[in-house]
């Protein structure tokens, strides 16, 4: 097993207080190897929107650790962790959360401002087949389309680790699937470790590994042996 | 290449251009003012200085019965005394044809042959005078245009008893005689009082001054003492009838131009915080809740790992633009208005030239004050959306619990239809925006109010002045203090209902290290026509043996009744007494001091003499009334009561006072932009709801009606919050308006308070249609498809 890009211990998350507490996350051990697709499957309300905020430094935990490249997230202090995203993450969110006020170029173009090494905005949009697209504003576009300069967005500065919290959820399954092709490519151009949050069990099949979430906690880790392509699946 | 964040930046005030104008309006008005009067103030000074300066006008005047030329060089070679010049100054009533009553005049001497040493005169029109002839005079511009006169021209004038023509050969100005009032008068009336300069040969053997001088105008050099040369001069004069040297603090036009400026300055310092202090808190307000709608986007900037510092400067540049758009905007309307305002006042000073000169600090304290205030209200809520995780800022924050609307809330819900309810349960469960809201609206209220009972506090001091405290009809001053057999013959005249005697005597108050050179009013007991008034407006009965100080004099000498005042009498003995203050009394012009006449006699040890009266006459008979008064050999004025109320509210209307209208006009413009900025944040942050409205079916009025009905119940809660504020407000307002000259109080008027309720409803009502043209021109779709 090649060395992992994140080792999570008895993470554990728990949302408000006395007998309204919501446990969200109930000590989850994990290690997420680097340059893996990861697909993280589980019922409604299991938890996995919080572990990937929590591991992609978006939330804080309750208790337990997260270690990425020798550092323990948990410990690190609110500018460290804007430093740890800028530098390492990116993120697709299930609605998109694109700047209507910025056009696809700029939305992209915020990311790539402030990023070491990113590419070119207009090479990103083209990988996600948005080139003609380039100078429109959010409202002028489908939900898909939106998706895809989301992606274009997070993996443009050319992330580490990419998290997707059902980057397919809203979307009708051909657009899904030229979504999950853009986030195959990324992997396998840019080596980033994927992430994907999804509730469509059938897009386990294109992970090298699949992790069954419920309740809180890792009921088990699958690795698939035999991957297929994102043309190949059906949901 | 320009960052996207500053194209986000651009585009979020083009969307919302209508609330950024709105902002930048408020604060472009308050700074506005702020320019303005620091600038009109500023300008004035200067203007006021160099105009002294550049015709010498003297530091100290000297009266005096009579005194010889060879006094001079010992008044000159006084320890600090840097030029002296003697003149000759007398009273002079000139004749018009076609007018009811003479003019009082003060005619006054120019040296033969040589520039004047101080004083100097401004020659507006014609030449100067030729010593050689005796008959050439030049007149004060004012009131030669007031009566049509010219060079050219002659002029009729009664001097030292015996009746002279004269030939007017120029017009003049003088920094002395910028404010001329005649004696026993407090508010200047061009056409009703002049000055006449002769060459000093002509006026001398006019007045039996041949020789000799009877004022010392003096220059002080650089580090002297004034106190020790007042007392010097007072030495060397009092053998010959000095009358009280006196500093040009205390000279009369000089006192009123202070006094006019101070109240401008007054305004100055004491208005435009108002104003500026409810344009930065609705900066606050606005740009508070602008940014609470940027909470999704903020989380996300935070999520791609912008730093709070890079998010802090993008919403600053935004505050920034408005900020100190809004303040450039309004130093460049203040340089207009102020230069503007500048050049009306330089007329109504009758300065000459006009010296222009804004105040830098105000330029910087208004910019700093307006972003400083949007600041704060950004870094509020950035700071309480940066104690938050992204993820939780991205999350839309939790809808407000709707579900604790209480008994009462169901018994209500019962009654009311749904659109009502969502109004209602908005308002009661998110009070901390409402009262945002309220208090804003509120504080425009109050600022229109507090300008509307100003106004009535105007009015209301011309009315105190002019029909409780003086109910005459006619005032006569007698040349000097004349015997009361005077009383009776002004009684016998047909047609002259009641006559009330006065005696007035100049003085200096003194008590402690605070002086007043003024007069002493001695009005006779059970007076009906002029008298001393109490704040319930009803007669002070004068004890006996003390001295009854209206307020504002009080205030100047610091003095409570009990006090013990110096009063120095600078008429005939001179004799300088102790009296008691008895009581305090309310008068809204001047700063008189009033003594029972009886009293007042026996302390001078003058009994029976009065220096002018107070007449009721039957108005069919005023014509022959006052034909018999002008042959009255002892009566050297005669003003009618409804010229004097005429020249105060033309005071009152162009002097300091006239500020008030500019204020009012900003006052409304600063509501308007308050009631329309809530209009506008209630809608940015409801279009989304709104939108959803109207795609399940409800009507374009049902939607407007929720925005709408909020904003009308915000606006009926604000009037009488702001009613309250207001009613506070306006003592300091009125407190900036008064000055020595005259008093504004502060007033409950019912009417005020309706008439600015009409105008925040009315703002209401413009910025509901407003907001409601948008609500209807909205695109549903992409309404709802942005933001989430
Ligand atoms: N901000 C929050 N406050 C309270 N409870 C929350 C919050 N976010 C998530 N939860 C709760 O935590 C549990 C896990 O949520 P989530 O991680 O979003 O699940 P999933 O993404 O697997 O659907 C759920 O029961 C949810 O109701
Ligand atoms: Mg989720």
């Amino acid at each position: 097993m090649p060395e992992p890009a994140y080792r999570i211990a008895g993470l554990t998350k728990v949302y408000g207080e006395g007998r309204s507490a919501v446990h969200a996350l109930r000590g989850v051990d994990l290690e997420i190897p680097k340059g893996e697709i990861v697909v993280l499957l589980g019922p409604s309300g299991s938890g996995k929107s919080t572990l990937l905020n929590i591991v992609g430094g978006l939330d804080r935990c309750s208790a337990g650790t997260v270690h990425f490249q020798g550092q323990n997230l948990t410990e690190m202090t609110d500018a460290q962790l804007t430093r740890y995203r800028r530098d390492h993450i990116g993120f697709v969110f299930q609605f998109y959360n694109l700047m209507p006020s910025l056009t696809a170029h700029e939305n992209v173009e915020l990311v790539t401002e402030i990023a070491a090494n990113p590419m070119n905005p207009d090479d990103a949009l083209a990988m996600v087949g948005l080139r003609e697209r380039v100078d429109h504003f959010p409202a002028q576009m489908s939900g898909g389309e939106q998706q895809r300069v989301a992606i274009a967005r997070a993996v443009a500065k050319q992330p580490d680790v990419l998290f997707c919290d059902e980057p397919t959820g809203a979307l009708d399954s051909t657009t899904g699937r030229a979504v999950l092709q853009v986030l195959k490519d990324v992997n396998e151009k840019l080596g980033a470790t994927v992430l994907i949050v999804t509730h469509a069990a059938a897009q386990a099949a294109m992970a090298d590994r699949v992790i069954h979430f419920a309740d809180g906690n890792v009921r088990d880790v699958v690795v698939n042996r035999k991957k297929m392509t994102p043309e190949e699946i059906e949901w | 290449m320009v960052s996207p964040l500053d194209h986000k930046l651009l585009r979020d005030l083009m969307r919302m251009k209508g609330q950024v104008l709105a902002i930048g309006m408020v604060i472009a008005v308050g700074v506005m003012m702020l320019v303005m009067m620091s600038g009109l103030v500023t300008s004035l000074n200067e203007t006021r200085s160099t105009y002294y300066d550049r015709y010498r006008l003297a530091d100290i005047f000297a009266p005096v019965t009579r005194a010889p030329e060879r006094l001079l060089p010992r008044l000159a070679a006084i320890d600090g005394v840097g030029v002296v010049e003697g003149r000759v100054q007398g009273s002079a009533l000139i004749d018009l044809p076609g007018t009811d009553l003479p003019v009082q005049a003060q005619a006054v001497s120019l040296p033969d042959l040589r520039d004047p040493r101080l004083n100097a005169v401004y020659l507006t029109d014609g030449r100067m005078i030729d010593s050689d002839r005796s008959d050439e005079i030049l007149l004060l511009q004012s009131l030669a245009r007031a009566h049509d006169l010219h060079p050219g021209d002659r002029l009729v004038a009664t001097m030292n008893g015996a009746r002279r023509t004269f030939r007017i050969v120029g017009l003049a100005q003088s920094p002395e005689f910028l404010y001329t009032t005649a004696p026993g008068e407090m508010v200047p009336d061009d056409a009703r009082y002049g000055v006449i300069w002769m060459s000093n040969s002509a006026l001398s053997a006019a007045y039996d001054m041949d020789g000799a001088f009877n004022e010392v105008l003096l220059a002080l050099s650089r580090g002297a003492k004034e106190a020790a040369v007042l007392a010097a001069v007072d030495r060397i004069l009092g053998p010959y009838g000095g009358l009280g040297a006196y500093p040009l603090a205390d000279q009369t036009s000089n006192r009123f131009i202070t006094e006019e400026i101070g109240g401008l300055e007054a305004a100055a310092v004491g208005v435009p915080p108002i104003f500026l202090g409810v344009a930065a808190f609705l900066l606050y307000i606005v740009i508070s809740r602008m940014v609470q709608a940027e909470r999704t986007e903020i989380g996300l900037m935070k999520a791609f790992g912008y730093t709070n510092a890079e998010v802090g400067a993008h919403y600053f540049k935004m505050v920034l633009l408005i900020a100190v758009g809004g303040a450039f905007v309004g130093c460049l309307l203040g340089i207009f208005a102020g230069g503007a305002m500048v050049q009306l006042y330089t007329a109504y000073f009758k300065f000459p030239f006009l010296v222009f000169q804004l105040e830098p600090s105000s330029f910087i304290i208004g910019v700093l004050v307006s972003v400083l205030s949007a600041s704060a209200g950004g870094l509020f809520v950035l700071g309480q959306v940066f104690a938050l995780t992204p993820s939780a800022a991205m999350r839309a924050p939790a809808p407000p619990d709707f579900s604790r609307t209480g008994e009462i809330g169901r018994a209500l819900n019962l009654l009311l239809d749904q659109p009502s309810r969502m109004v209602l349960r908005r308002i009661t469960r998110q009070p901390g925006r409402m009262a945002g809201a309220v208090i804003g609206i509120a504080c425009g209220m109050a600022l229109s109010v507090s300008m509307l009972t100003i106004y009535v506090g105007f009015d209301r001091t011309i009315d105190l002045t002019f029909d409780v405290v003086d109910r005459s009809d006619v005032t006569v001053s007698f040349t000097t203090a004349v015997s009361d057999k005077t009383i009776y013959e002004l009684q016998r005249m047909p047609g002259v209902t009641l006559v009330e005697p006065i005696r007035i005597v100049p003085t200096v108050l003194r008590s402690g290290r605070y002086s007043y050179r003024g007069a002493i009013e001695g009005i006779p007991k059970d007076a009906r026509l002029y008298r001393a008034i109490d704040s319930a407006l009803s007669t002070i009965a004068l004890q006996q043996g003390g001295i009854t100080l209206s307020s504002s004099l009080a205030n100047i000498l610091h003095v409570a009744p009990g006090d013990i005042l110096t009063v120095e009498v600078r008429e005939g003995r001179q004799p300088v007494l102790n009296l008691p203050v008895r009581g305090v009394a309310e008068s809204l012009l001047g700063s008189p001091a009033y003594m029972d006449m009886e009293a007042l006699n026996r302390v001078l040890r003058e009994p029976g003499r009065v220096s002018g009266a107070y007449l009721a006459i039957d108005s069919g008979q005023a014509d022959a009334i006052y034909r018999a008064l002008q042959d009255m050999p002892t009566v050297a004025g005669v003003s009618l009561k409804a010229d004097a109320r005429n020249a105060f509210k033309v005071l009152m209307d162009t002097g300091a006072g006239a500020i008030r209208y500019v204020m009012g006009a900003v006052a409304f413009v600063i509501t308007f932009g308050i009631v329309y900025n809530s209009a506008r944040i209630a809608h940015a942050e409801r279009a989304r709801d709104l939108a959803s409205l109207r795609v399940i079916g409800f009507t374009k009025g049902e939607t407007a009606f929720v925005l709408l009905g909020e904003l009308a119940a915000v606006t009926l809660i604000a009037l009488p919050v702001g009613a309250v504020l207001g009613y506070y407000l306006s003592f300091g307002i009125a407190a900036g308006f008064s000055t020595d000259l005259y008093q504004i109080p502060a007033i409950f008027d019912p009417g005020s308070y309706g008439f600015a309720a009409l105008v925040v409803i009315g703002a209401g009502l413009t910025s509901g249609w407003l907001v409601k043209r948008d609500i209807d021109r909205a695109d549903l779709v992409s309404a709802l498809k942005t933001r989430e």
